[in-house]
């Protein structure tokens, strides 16, 4: 039993203010659609706009890191060991059988995490944000030279916009289940907190032995 | 290990526990509200000393003398007056679906006394004129225009009742000419307060409690306030008045509007400040109307004619309105009222005199206005409903004779003959008649314009975006954000949430189960062991 240091320094900021964010965001937003009742309506409604801008600047950031470290590499899944992992996660698991795809700084997710990360990113994340700039931008003409979206109903862009809250509920739920499925139920919650995580050593005998080569 | 979980947690709880406690607007002075309440809060001197006029301190034995006096200076004003709508108790304007129309009180029915028509001698009691008792009024005689009605300073004037727009016999004709001057709340109000026979019966926002009020009533006309009177706001260039009543307006020309002073970013919140493209001004900022005394919402002619041994009658409620009159029939009244809200474009059709009955209740003035229209928004408004005569067999809203001076003229209000009325009444119009009436429901549209609250007392947001009854629950066809839902779509986001974590549960319970049934056998051989030990 060894540690490695699989998370850096910036992936841990991002990850932690994103999960604040879109807590804080889940709990304006069912507010603003009269789903709960925390803040007040006019609050809820400025609260979720401040933390949308915040939101979106976070994201440019994330980007940034992505594309200049390659970390964005991370999320090509691995499709022949797709089927492996969600074995390993519908039967492996309760067996304690060893999990099927090696943990390492290089490769740090495995098949179904890359998987359901690239999608969270690629498909979720711009619904959000598409559907939330178009929320937020939706008005008629009135003199005031903003920009106009007419053609598309305020109806249509809300209902987008609460599918991905309920996608995004559901996923932090499972998200959250997961971190339990590691080394220790907790190894991978520390992993996130101190960037590093507990690993079998043979894994990390492995790693080293790659390293080596 | 717990503490990892529970110290991040804690840290959010306390942040959202944080930004609810310290969140507070900060105090902030409206440069652009200061800046108007500066300008309205002096105000005008007049230049002129009307009593010093030797024109005008004559012994007056006719009110036409007066405006003849009036016109000695003021050589050419007859023509602007001549030209309003004021005089002409008709305006020309383009009607949607009609085309150009003239159209005013001359012509116009509604719910309440129905109309002017064959009861001129009582209606010009509200006419700038003089004599106006028939239909042969000569609208080109300047010396009937009546300038006192509007211009007295000194709360002597006023006009007979069923005088034909004649004042009354007591005015000192003199005394009003010599104290003539800007028009205050007192001259608009004597006509515009009391339409519809008494105070604040048709509007629901302008009433005589105007003439001295305060805020929580009205900001802009508060004695303890800005004491706006109404040409603040209802400017007159060239004695046309800035400001239209649908009741008898049809076009949105000459509209006044809240964002003539306030523009139309009023707010310091922006997410307020884009309201003003959908929402009008009154919509947030006056509440309730008929604040003060109570207005007419129903006025049911059907229940009209009954006698108390061959009397009319009437009978009050508690605050003194009339509940029943025999000449008028049954009234509802409310105070305090929430408005009704509805899209309108400043635009409006009206029944006029000869069009089929249609729908149902039949609406004497229907305003334009939906949520696809760009130039609509969000208004206020008052629903008057009640029923009035209509002929069963033409199917159209009929113009009763209602006054007469005395008996046997055919008028209702004397003779309590409906027939008789209505064939009078129809008779003149020069339409048919033919002796079946009916009562038919019909509703009219009163945007509430005044009794501007406090901004602490505007509609709060909620009060609108809430999923039910909110203030706008039934202003249905577009997406009003916390009002409307898409239910299949909230449905399926639950059903997405409950098996989230019921698939969570499950899987967790499995693993929990198998590591228990590992553990429960080393356990139970330990605990075997034990208690061997101990009976040993």
């Amino acid at each position: 039993m060894s540690k490695i240091y699989i998370y850096k320094g910036f992936n841990r900021f991002w990850h932690w203010t994103q999960a604040a964010l879109i807590f804080f965001l889940t709990v304006t937003g069912f507010e603003v659609h009269d789903s709960i009742h925390l803040f007040g309506y006019e609050k809820a409604v400025y609260f979720h706009r401040i933390a949308s801008y915040a939101f979106l600047v976070l994201i440019a950031f994330a980007i940034f890191w992505h594309v200049t470290t390659g970390e964005w590499k991370q999320y090509i899944p691995n499709v022949s060991k797709l089927s492996a992992q969600i074995k390993y996660y519908t039967s492996g698991i309760f067996k304690k059988e060893p999990h099927p795809t090696k943990k390492t700084q290089v490769s740090k997710l495995n098949p179904l995490q890359a998987f359901t990360y690239l999608g969270f990113k690629l498909v979720l994340v711009p619904m959000m944000v598409i559907s939330g700039l178009l929320y937020m931008f939706h008005k008629t003409v009135d003199g005031n030279n903003e920009i106009v979206i007419r053609d598309i109903s305020l109806g249509s862009i809300a209902n987008w916009h609460s599918f991905g809250a309920f996608l995004l509920v559901a996923f932090v739920i499972v998200h959250i289940y997961m971190t339990t499925t590691g080394h220790t139920y907790t190894s991978n919650l520390k992993a996130m907190i101190t960037g590093y995580e507990e690993l079998d050593d043979e894994k990390v005998a492995d790693d080293e032995k790659n390293k080596a080569e | 290990m717990v503490k990892k979980i529970i110290i991040p947690l804690i840290v959010v709880v306390a942040i959202i526990a944080a930004i609810q406690l310290f969140h507070k607007e900060k105090p902030f002075y409206d440069l652009k509200l200061e800046k108007l309440r500066q300008e309205y809060a002096i105000k005008p001197v007049p230049s002129v000393e009307h009593s010093k006029f030797k024109v005008l301190q004559a012994d007056f034995e006719t009110p036409q003398e007066v405006t003849e006096a009036c016109l000695t200076c003021h050589t050419e004003v007859h023509k602007e007056i001549m030209g309003s709508s004021h005089w002409n108790w008709e305006r020309i304007a383009y009607v949607e679906g009609r085309g150009i129309r003239a159209i005013g009180k001359k012509n116009l029915l509604n719910n309440f006394c129905i109309g002017s028509q064959t009861n001129e001698q009582a209606c010009a009691k509200c006419h700038i004129g003089f004599g106006m008792n028939n239909d042969h009024f000569d609208f080109k005689n300047a010396r009937n225009v009546d300038c006192m009605v509007c211009h007295d300073n000194s709360e002597e004037y006023q006009k007979g009742t069923s005088m034909a727009g004649y004042p009354d016999r007591s005015v000192n004709l003199s005394k009003v000419a010599q104290s003539v001057g800007q028009p205050t709340k007192n001259n608009c109000g004597a006509c515009h307060f009391y339409s519809g026979g008494g105070n604040n019966v048709k509007h629901g926002d302008l009433e005589a409690a105007l003439i001295a009020t305060t805020r929580d009533v009205d900001v802009h006309m508060a004695a303890n306030g800005l004491n706006m009177s109404c040409v603040d706001c209802h400017t007159a260039e060239n004695h046309v008045m800035k400001g239209k009543l649908y009741s008898v307006s049809a076009d949105n020309i000459n509209r006044l509007n809240c964002e003539d002073c306030h523009t139309n970013m009023p707010h310091f919140n922006q997410m307020l400040n884009r309201h003003t493209a959908k929402v009008a001004c009154q919509t947030c900022h006056i509440p309730t109307y008929a604040k003060e005394n109570a207005t007419k919402m129903e006025w049911n002619w059907s229940d009209a004619g009954k006698l108390k041994d061959g009397e009319p009658y009437m009978e009050n409620d508690s605050l003194g309105n009339h509940t029943y009159m025999s000449i008028k029939g049954s009234f509802k009244w409310a105070r305090n009222i929430q408005p009704d809200y509805l899209w309108f474009n400043g635009t409006a059709d009206h029944y006029m005199m000869g069009d089929t009955i249609g729908e149902i209740p039949v609406q004497m003035n229907k305003l334009f206005g939906a949520h696809d229209d760009p130039n609509s928004k969000i208004i206020p408004v008052k629903i008057h409903v009640g029923d009035q005569i209509y002929d069963k067999k033409y199917n159209i809203l009929i113009q009763p004779k209602l006054f007469a001076e005395e008996k046997g003229d055919s008028a209702y209000w004397k003779d309590f003959d409906w027939d008789q009325a209505s064939e009078a009444g129809m008779n003149r119009l020069g339409y048919p008649y033919s002796g079946e009436y009916g009562f038919v429901r019909t509703e009219m549209y009163w945007p509430v314009n005044h009794m501007v609250a406090p901004k602490e007392q505007s509609v709060s947001c909620a009060e609108c975006h809430t999923r039910s009854s909110g203030r706008l629950e039934k202003l249905t066809g577009f997406y009003l954000p916390g009002r409307d839902n898409n239910p299949i779509l909230d449905g399926i986001g639950r059903w997405l949430i409950i098996l989230a974590l019921g698939g969570v549960i499950v899987h967790a319970a499995i693993r929990i189960f198998y590591s228990l049934s590992n553990k429960e056998y080393e356990t139970e051989i330990i605990d075997y062991e034990n208690q061997n030990n101990q009976k040993q």
